[in-house]
């Protein structure tokens, strides 16, 4: 671990203050991780602990508010969140363990980094080191070469194959958040969908934070009226590990037919994958498992295996049919 | 704790050592923080084939709180120990920081030793190497080995008989290298009080450890002495000392000052063995009613680039089953990977995981139950070394275990069975692991405070030694348990037994026996020559001990303590020491073949639609002699079933074929068992007596549990999917080409 300084800060405006050339420091369950393996070697740590986002509220508009600093077994175990979002309850209570997930926050959640092997090993130019574009820029990726069972098959490209590991993000991809951001040149929102990066050219950019900008909450939609939510996460053994194939999956089926659907997906993009061409495979059309292999095939139409992740394609339609068949299952 | 001396042993017993782990006051060896003491971490290789053209300490010798940094140029003389000395076994050949060569990723390469933990890894991060790297040789498969095979066990004529066998099995298993994770990692305090060394470690063996450390050192062994209070797990890896031992030792000779060096978990993925690769041929040929005609068994194993370890994989073969035809053969392979080191059920555990992997085969090409073509081969002696079995009850495991699993209800049709909308998988196999009893001296002592110490030279893994000691005690002299104290893991006390091979409890309880009864006698002796004593002048055969007490035999309560007795006669305390016989010196035992047997029947559940598999039910049966504590017993089982399933479904050391590192090398990356991923576990002991097991006829049942276990998880696999695989784990790709995909 590189010598850093510490700053604890009381309230948002000090944070913010603090945050040049700093990173903040919340759960720091990735980012310690990182710190001490010296892929993250940050200057000046600002600790947010203290700062008063750890609410969860409902909003005027009957969506619901998130603080940045709300731990995730908080929000997991939430009377709201497990009755109206429980998609978001079921993709939290699949992560991690307990002891990460009373540690881990909303806020850092959102900027979980992957756990590519490859990204958390030493540089290449140091002997045995790998190449790492998104640890180091420019240094090539030794995962396209290495060992990539676990590794991305949609949203890569040639500079970077590394999945984005979190369950709650494939959630919220599928509730269609936003994230509110406080930064020196004030407030603003981003769309989930446009908050995270895909690798492209640049894998070392993985969001869409301006330098200096502080996650402050999450806001999640008004639940859709007559809506059943589902999170599947398929993975080796049955805890304390990242998915093979997971599905957040929205929908509402009226008279038999699919009249509102969100689906996302995580274990198979390099970002929480919101799956469009699922949805548009789906909407309108009856509920049956014609249509769920229909919009899976789309989901996966453009996938790209690597040559130890093949089987993440298929597991990944199966994945989706199933949360599809649970979503939309008559009780 | 009340209990009655007549039935300790055999009772479910709790851990006498358990509210020391509760409370966190057990002292595992890196708890030892000794006065002045400084932190010592290794720097490793980050290259798997090369030789080291400069190493630059200099950084790091500037580095805040740095004391010494050493490394090949500077640790002064190292010595390999004596080739062939059984009473002194190094995990690897070579001393540490030896050469210049780099032969494996993770090698040490220097250590650097600090004033703080902290420091010592700041400076270790800016030791720089500069290397001539070669490539690596660590291709995953060893198929392309091509060099002579060794023989092993033979008889009849096998070629001919395979040849004409109505009934063929011909299939390879393959076991990939599975790294042992016990929870405390391997660590090492070294303590010099001018040339007496004392070394707190990790280690399952401390007599071996400090015939090791002295030889490695070039001290008298009278110099050294090791002490392993508590060891959290080991599983083979802690057997023998390893390279980071020396050198956290010459690093406290060298300081003069108390030196801790604990490995993290990164390197115990590199540095302190692990079970190497197997790759085993199969063949197996049966008259068309089932009974074995010829078995054959073929394997390679892989091992590091100066280290000839031989996984003996073929160690239940020839005695498993009545097979007239039969050969082994194996060859070992070199890779540059870290010396192998025995795991759990070395040999035997990969080794019938491929024969009972290929007896289910045979089985199935047969249309037979897989549990009568086992008992239609049972063996009547040991037909390898022609000599009868001591104690063998394997017909009885596969019975008891097919009653209590249910497996008449079994139908045997890929996808046939199903509960609450997912399809069953039903599998057997069996299980076997030798039995061995070591040299053991034990002293038992009667105190003048009321209390009886128990001391030898053995140790306490984590598996219940500490109790099985006290249980010994406790049904010789009536002494209650919570006034026993047992003292063990120390290499000063007298010689004990290596805790490895499931050999302990078989080993101790005889030394511990003979002790107590030879206290004992002295105390009644004593009892009756002492002025004062209300025995004074009764004859030693009328005399008992009732609970700690000295009484004739025909009288109730009143009579003396024994602590009454020793402080009439003025003595602190009386003592004796009692000593196993090995099994290879007893003339009951030499002549006959000691072994354990097991059945393990497994259920699995599995949904073809999101190719989700989990084990849900384990039965196993155990024949392991009598069971001393039923309690600790069935806790080693369970925990090897769990093994178990990692084995079959999770484990998997793989490495980068760049660079040869454990990519990875950490509890998240590295797969294994997890609590949600445990089964069902039903564990039956038959506890029968090995008649030539000394005192109590226990054989110990530390490896036995986890043998089988992946065999029985395939054929439920194959019986669940109608997929056979053949290489573990079993992962999910290997299962999406099911062809059933509704439950």
């Amino acid at each position: 671990m590189e010598t850093f300084s510490y700053v604890k800060a009381p309230n948002v405006e000090k944070a913010l203050a603090s945050a040049d050339g700093a990173k903040f420091i919340a759960g720091g369950t990735t980012l310690v991780d990182l710190m001490k393996l010296y892929v993250e070697t940050p200057k000046t740590l600002v600790d947010i602990n203290l700062l008063p986002l750890d609410k969860i509220e409902k909003l005027p508009d009957g969506g619901l508010r998130i603080g940045a600093m709300v731990r995730n077994s908080d929000l997991a175990w939430s009377e709201e969140v497990k009755k109206s979002y429980p998609v978001l309850s079921e993709a939290l209570l699949s992560g991690a363990s307990p002891q990460l997930r009373n540690m881990a926050t909303t806020g850092g959640n959102l900027l979980q980094r992957t756990r590519c092997m490859y990204f958390r090993e030493p540089s290449a130019g140091t002997p045995g080191g790998y190449g790492c574009n998104k640890r180091t820029p420019g240094t090539g990726c030794a995962a396209v070469d290495g060992f990539n069972r676990m590794h991305a098959v949609l949203g890569t490209s040639d500079k970077c194959i590394a999945t984005h590991p979190s369950d709650m993000c494939v959630a919220m991809a599928a509730l269609e958040a936003v994230i509110h951001v406080e930064g020196p040149k004030g407030k603003r929102t981003i769309a989930f969908a446009d908050f995270h990066k895909l690798p492209g050219e640049t894998p070392h950019i993985e969001n869409a934070l301006e330098a200096g900008e502080l996650i402050t909450h999450v806001d999640l939609p008004k639940p859709v009226e007559g809506a059943k939510s589902t999170y599947l996460k398929l993975r080796d053994r049955a805890s304390y590990e990242f998915a093979l194939a997971s599905a957040a999956v929205v929908a509402r089926v009226e008279g038999g037919h699919i009249r509102y659907i969100r689906v996302a997906m995580g274990g198979v993009g390099t970002k929480p994958w919101r799956s469009r061409e699922a949805e548009a495979a789906l909407m309108g059309k009856p509920a049956n498992e014609a249509a769920f292999k229909a919009a899976a095939q789309a989901a996966l139409a453009k996938a790209k295996p690597q040559k130890d992740n093949a089987f993440k394609v298929e597991l990944a339609k199966r994945c989706l049919v199933r949360s599809l068949k649970t979503a939309t299952a008559t009780a | 704790m009340s209990t009655t001396p007549a039935g300790i042993i055999g009772r479910p017993t709790p851990r006498i050592d358990g509210p020391l782990k509760t409370t966190g006051t057990a002292k595992y060896s890196a708890d030892f923080h000794i006065e002045g003491m400084a932190y010592a971490v290794p720097v490793i290789a980050s290259i798997a084939s090369g030789k080291i053209r400069t190493l630059d300490t200099s950084a790091a010798e500037k580095m805040p709180g740095v004391l010494l940094v050493l490394h090949h140029g500077n640790i002064g003389p190292l010595y390999r120990t004596v080739p062939g000395d059984g009473d002194a076994t190094n995990s690897e050949v070579r001393s540490a920081f030896e050469d210049d060569v780099v032969r494996h990723w993770g090698q040490y390469i220097a250590l650097v030793v600090a004033e703080t933990f902290e420091q010592a890894t700041a400076a270790a991060a800016v030791v720089k190497a500069d290397y001539e790297a070669e490539k690596p040789s660590v291709r995953e498969s060893l198929d392309d080995y091509t060099g002579e095979r060794k023989k092993g066990s033979h008889r009849g004529d096998f070629d001919k008989a395979f040849a004409s066998a109505q009934v063929k099995v011909d299939q390879t298993y393959v076991t990939p290298i599975e790294t042992h994770n016990p929870i405390e990692m391997h660590g090492s305090v070294a303590v010099w009080d001018r040339e007496q060394l004392t070394m707190f470690e990790t280690t399952q063996g401390v007599v071996n450890h400090r015939v090791v450390m002295a030889q490695t050192l070039g001290v008298p062994i009278e110099n050294v002495r090791v002490v392993t209070r508590f060891l959290g797990s080991g599983f083979g890896g802690k057997l023998f000392p390893w390279p980071h031992c020396a050198m956290s030792a010459v690093a406290a000779r060298k300081l003069g000052r108390p030196v801790k060096l604990s490995l993290t978990r990164k390197m115990m993925f590199s540095s302190v063995g692990y079970r190497p690769r197997t790759e085993q041929r199969i063949r197996l040929g049966a008259s068309s009613d089932g009974k074995l005609v010829a078995l054959s068994h073929d394997y390679l194993n892989n091992t590091s680039m100066l280290d000839d370890f031989d996984e003996g994989c073929a160690e239940a073969t020839p005695y498993l089953y009545s097979v007239a035809n039969l050969s082994v053969t194996s060859a070992l392979v070199r890779r540059n990977l870290g010396a192998p080191m025995y795991m759990r059920g070395p040999g035997a555990v990969p080794g019938l995981y491929a024969m009972e992997a290929g007896m289910n085969e045979l089985a199935d090409e047969l249309k037979m139950d897989p549990v009568k073509l086992r008992i239609v081969n049972d063996a009547e002696k040991d037909e390898d070394k022609n000599i009868p079995f001591s104690s063998r009850h394997y017909q009885e495991c596969l019975e008891v275990g097919a009653k209590k699993f249910g497996w008449e209800k079994r139908t045997a049709g890929t996808g046939s069975m199903k509960r609450d909308g997912k399809i069953l998988g039903w599998g057997m196999a069996g299980a076997s692991w030798v039995a061995t009893r070591l040299p053991c001296t034990a002293h038992v002592e009667f105190h003048s405070n009321g209390r009886v110490s128990v001391r030898s030279g053995t140790q306490d893994i984590g598996t219940g030694t500490y109790t099985t000691f006290a249980q010994v005690v406790h049904e010789k002299t009536g002494v209650p348990l919570d006034r026993i104290d047992v003292v063990l893991g120390d290499s000063s006390l007298p010689d004990g037994p290596m805790s490895g091979g499931s050999m302990v409890t078989g080993s101790v309880c005889d030394a511990i026996a003979k002790a107590s009864t030879e206290a004992m006698k002295k105390m009644l002796a004593l009892s009756t020559g002492i002025d004062g004593s209300p025995l004074k002048g009764a004859k030693a055969e009328e005399l008992e001990f009732a609970d700690g007490r000295i009484r004739k035999k025909d009288q109730a309560a009143g009579d003396p303590e024994f602590a009454e007795i020793l402080k009439l006669a003025r003595i602190d305390g009386l003592s004796a020491e009692g000593k196993t016989v090995p099994t290879w010196e007893d003339p009951q035992s030499k002549d006959k073949s000691l072994h354990s047997y097991g059945a393990q029947f497994v259920e699995v559940e599995w949904e073809p639609e999101i190719a989700r598999l989990r084990v849900s039910r384990v039965v196993t049966v155990i024949d392991a002699g009598r069971i001393i504590n039923p309690k600790a017993a069935a806790n080693q089982i369970a925990g090897a079933v769990v093994m178990g399933v990692g084995m079959g479904l999770l484990e998997e050391t793989v490495h980068d074929q760049r660079t040869g590192q454990p990519i990875n090398g950490s509890m998240a990356d590295y797969l294994m068992a997890t609590c949600a991923d445990s089964p069902d576990i039903d564990v039956t002991f038959l506890d029968h007596p090995d008649p030539v097991m000394g005192e109590y006829g226990a054989r110990g049942v530390g490896e036995i549990g986890l043998a089988g276990v992946a065999a029985a998880i395939t054929a439920a696999v194959h019986h669940a999917t109608g997929m056979r695989v053949r290489e573990l784990p079993v992962k999910i790709e290997n299962l999406l080409g099911a062809k059933v995909l509704q439950a």
